[in-house]
C-alpha cells in the first residue's frame, strides 16, 4: 500500500514540475509572439511611410518638371502620333 | 524446585496508581471542540475568502498583475481610382506630462528634452510649471524623436500613439480630400464625408504583465481593434493635376478672383476631377483664409448665363415647337419685355435654332422660352436638377436659387432662358450637361468610383434625337463662327457652350462678370463632360469663349489622351495651335 502511495507521490511530483516548465515554455512562446507581432505591426508603419514617400515623390508637378527641366521632354503634338483604331476605347489605366 | 516467585511488590511505572489520574471526561471533549471550533473558524474564513469576498480580492490580485491594454486602430487611406495616395495617416507620439513629476527633473535631462523636441528650455518650464494634472508637452513628435525620449526615462514624461494626416498631392486635391482636425476626426471634405467608413475603431484586451513589463498571457475577452476603411474616390490623379494646373494658369492669366473645373466621365457620372482656385496645402494648414477653403465648385452658386441655352433649345425640340433650321428674327438684337429691355452682344439678324446656340443669342433664346409655360420651364429646370442639393454627400451643398414658377413674370422667363435671374453651382452644371453627354439620361454623380456602369441609372429627360440635334449645335459653337473656338482641340470633335453673365452684387447687377464654358467631348461618343468657371477675369477678356474656353481645350486634349480615348476627327489644326498641356 505504502508503494502505491509512493508511486502516487512521484506521479504527483512529475506532473507538478511538468507543469510549471509547461507554463514557462508557454509564456516564452507567447512573448516571442507578441514580439513578431510587434515586428509585424512595425513594419506595417513602415510600409505606410514609405508608401507615402514614394508617392510624395511621385507626385505629377514633380515628374512633369523633371520631365520638362531635367531631361528636356515635350508633348508630342497630336499631328506626330498616329492614332490606330482599336477595337474597344480603354478606360482608366 | 521451591524457588518461588517473589510476590511482587509494587507497580509497574506505567502501571503506578499515581497516574491514574482520575480525568473528568468533559477536558477531553472541551479540547476537541476547541479543535473543532479552530478549525470549522478556518473553513469559514476560507468559504467568505472564496465565495463572498472572492470578486473583491480577485479584483485586487488584478491590479497587480492584469492590464486592460488600448489596441490602436488606423484610419482609413483615401486613394485616387488607380490607387494613388490621396490621404494616408501614420503614426505619431504625442508626448504628455504629469507637471508635479516632471518638476523633478534636474537641469540637464530638461535641456535634453527640449533640444529633442525642438523647445527653449524656457518653454519647456512654463509647460510644467502649468497647475494640472496633465499637459501636453508637444504633440506629433515623430516616432523616432518619441523613441528616444523614451531611453531617456525622464520622471512625469509620458507618451501616447496618435496619428498624423498626410496628403501627397497638396494643394491639388485639397477641397475634394478635405483634411482631418489634431484628434484625427474629418473637418472638410471627403474626409467629412466619409468620417464613418473611415474611421478607425481601437479594440482592447486584458493581458497579465510580469515583473518586468512583459505581457505574458492574454486573460479575459479582447476586442480586435478595427481600422478604417479605406475609400477609393472616382477622381483620377492625373486628369486632377492637369484640371488644376489649368485652373490655375488662367485664373492667373486672367487676374481672376476665382475659379473652378470638374471634370464628369460621360458613361457612369464619376466625377475625375474637382479643382477650385484658390486653394491651401492641407498637410500645412497655418493662416488659412476663408476663401482658400471653400470649395466653390459645390458650394457656391453663381448665374451660369449662356450656359443655360441647350437646355431652353432642347425642350422646343423636345416638345416639337421648333426644329433645327427653324428661322427666329433676332433683329434689331433689342427686345422690350414688360418694362424691361433685354439686348444681344453682337446684333444678329435672322438667325436659325442652331445659329442661336451658336451665337448665344440671348434674343433668339427668348422668344423660344417665351412659348413654354413657366410650369415647362420650371419642370425642366427641376428635373435638370436645378435648385436642389446634388447630394454627393459633400459638405456645405447647395441647392442654388430657383424660384417658384406661379409668380414668374414674363421678363423672368425671358432673362432665365439666358441663365440670369437663377443660381447654380458648377457641379450642377456640369451635372446638367451629362443629359448631352449620354442619350438625354441625367446621370447621378458619385465621388467614389464606379465598377459597374450597367448600375448607373440616369433619370430621362430628352429623345435620344433631340439630344443627337442639340450635340451638332455645341459643337458648332466650339469651332469659328461660334462663340468658342478657342474651345477646339486637336484630333477630336468637342461641343460645348459659353457663359458670360453678370454678377449680381447687393441685388444688383454690378459689372462684373463670370465666364465660363461647359463642354463635351468627343461629340461621337462623348466620354468626358468639362466645366470650367472663373469668377471675374479682369486681364485679356471677359467672355466665356476666351477666358473658359482655352482651359476646356487644353484638360480636354490632356484628359483624352490620357484616359485612351480614339480620335474621332481628322487633324486638321495646324501643330501650333495644338494644346501644349500638361503631360
Amino acid at each position: 500500500m505504502s508503494r502505491f502511495n509512493m508511486a502516487l507521490l512521484l506521479v504527483a511530483v512529475v506532473s507538478a514540475l511538468a507543469l510549471v516548465t509547461s507554463q514557462h515554455h508557454a509564456r516564452k512562446l507567447f512573448q516571442e509572439l507578441e514580439r513578431e507581432q510587434e515586428r509585424s505591426r512595425q513594419l506595417d508603419v513602415e510600409y505606410g511611410q514609405l508608401q507615402l514617400e514614394m508617392s510624395t515623390w511621385a507626385t505629377h508637378p514633380r515628374i512633369e518638371k523633371i520631365a520638362r527641366e531635367r531631361l528636356r521632354m515635350v508633348q508630342p503634338d497630336v499631328a506626330g502620333h498616329p492614332a490606330v483604331a482599336a477595337g474597344k476605347p480603354t478606360g482608366g489605366r | 524446585m521451591g524457588i518461588s516467585r517473589r510476590p511482587q511488590r509494587g507497580h509497574r511505572f506505567t502501571e503506578s496508581p499515581v497516574l491514574e489520574l482520575a480525568l473528568q471526561g468533559w477536558r477531553s471533549r472541551m479540547v476537541g471542540l476547541a479543535l473543532m471550533a479552530a478549525l470549522l473558524a478556518l473553513v469559514l474564513r476560507a468559504f467568505y475568502l472564496q465565495v463572498i469576498n472572492n470578486d473583491f480580492l480577485q479584483e485586487k490580485g488584478d491590479s497587480r498583475y492584469r492590464r486592460d491594454i488600448e489596441v490602436s486602430a488606423s484610419r482609413g487611406k483615401i486613394v485616387d481610382r488607380n490607387g494613388d495616395m490621396l490621404a494616408v495617416s501614420t503614426p505619431m507620439k504625442s508626448i504628455w506630462a504629469i507637471p508635479a513629476d516632471a518638476r523633478a527633473m534636474n537641469g540637464e535631462q530638461k535641456r535634453q528634452l527640449a533640444a529633442l523636441l525642438g523647445m527653449g528650455v524656457r518653454e519647456l518650464d512654463g509647460k510644467i510649471a502649468a497647475d494640472k494634472n496633465f499637459v501636453y508637452v508637444r504633440r506629433q513628435v515623430s516616432p523616432e524623436i518619441g523613441g528616444r525620449i523614451a531611453a531617456l526615462k525622464l520622471p512625469g514624461i509620458h507618451q501616447e500613439q496618435e496619428y498624423r494626416r498626410f496628403y501627397p498631392a497638396a494643394d491639388m486635391t485639397a477641397h475634394v480630400v478635405g483634411f482631418t482636425g489634431v484628434d484625427d476626426k474629418g473637418l472638410e471634405g471627403v474626409e467629412l464625408a466619409f468620417e464613418k467608413s473611415l474611421l478607425g475603431h481601437p479594440g482592447n484586451r486584458a493581458v497579465i504583465r510580469d515583473r518586468r513589463g512583459n505581457i505574458v498571457e492574454d486573460v479575459g475577452a479582447m476586442r480586435p481593434p478595427q481600422d478604417g476603411k479605406d475609400i477609393r474616390l472616382a477622381l483620377d490623379a492625373k486628369i486632377q493635376y492637369l484640371a488644376s494646373s489649368q485652373l490655375k494658369a488662367t485664373v492667373e492669366a486672367h487676374q481672376a478672383k476665382a475659379g473652378g473645373v470638374i471634370v464628369i466621365d460621360a458613361r457612369n457620372g464619376e466625377i475625375l476631377a474637382l479643382a477650385n482656385w484658390p486653394t491651401y496645402n492641407p498637410n500645412n494648414r497655418e493662416k488659412l483664409s476663408g476663401a482658400q477653403l471653400r470649395n466653390r465648385a459645390i458650394t457656391d452658386t453663381y448665374e451660369p448665363g449662356s450656359v443655360m441655352k441647350p437646355f431652353i433649345a432642347a425642350l422646343a425640340l423636345e416638345q416639337g415647337k421648333v426644329s433645327v433650321n427653324t428661322p427666329i428674327n433676332t433683329a434689331p438684337g433689342r427686345m422690350t419685355i414688360g418694362t424691361a429691355t433685354i439686348s444681344d452682344a453682337h446684333p444678329h439678324g435672322v438667325l436659325t435654332v442652331a445659329e442661336i446656340i451658336q451665337k448665344s443669342s440671348n434674343i433668339g433664346t427668348a422668344k423660344i422660352a417665351l412659348g413654354f409655360t413657366p410650369r415647362d420651364m420650371w419642370e425642366l429646370f427641376d428635373k435638370l436638377g436645378f435648385g436642389q442639393e446634388p447630394n454627393l454627400g459633400f459638405p456645405g451643398e447647395v441647392g442654388g436659387r430657383m424660384r417658384p414658377w406661379k409668380n414668374w413674370r414674363p421678363i423672368e422667363q425671358a432673362t432665365m432662358a439666358y441663365g440670369q435671374g437663377i443660381s447654380v453651382s458648377l457641379i450642377q452644371m456640369a451635372r446638367a450637361y451629362t443629359v448631352f453627354a449620354t442619350d438625354g439620361e441625367l446621370l447621378p454623380l458619385s465621388l467614389l468610383r464606379v465598377d459597374d456602369d450597367a448600375a448607373v441609372h440616369g433619370s430621362r429627360i430628352f429623345s435620344p434625337q433631340t439630344v443627337r440635334e442639340l450635340r451638332l449645335m455645341l459643337e458648332m459653337a466650339a469651332q469659328p463662327g461660334g462663340t468658342a473656338p478657342q474651345a477646339r482641340v486637336a484630333g477630336y470633335r468637342v461641343g460645348g457652350k459659353t457663359g458670360t453673365a453678370y454678377k449680381v452684387e447687393g441685388g444688383v447687377y454690378a459689372r462684373k462678370y463670370v465666364a465660363s464654358f461647359v463642354g463635351i467631348a468627343p461629340i461621337s461618343d462623348p466620354r468626358l463632360v468639362i466645366a470650367v468657371m472663373i469668377d471675374e477675369p479682369s486681364v485679356g477678356g471677359y467672355f466665356g469663349g476666351d477666358v473658359a474656353g482655352p482651359a476646356f481645350s487644353r484638360i480636354a486634349a490632356g484628359a483624352l489622351r490620357t484616359l485612351g480615348v480614339p480620335l474621332d476627327a481628322p487633324l486638321q489644326v495646324a501643330a501650333s495651335e495644338t494644346a501644349r498641356g500638361a503631360l
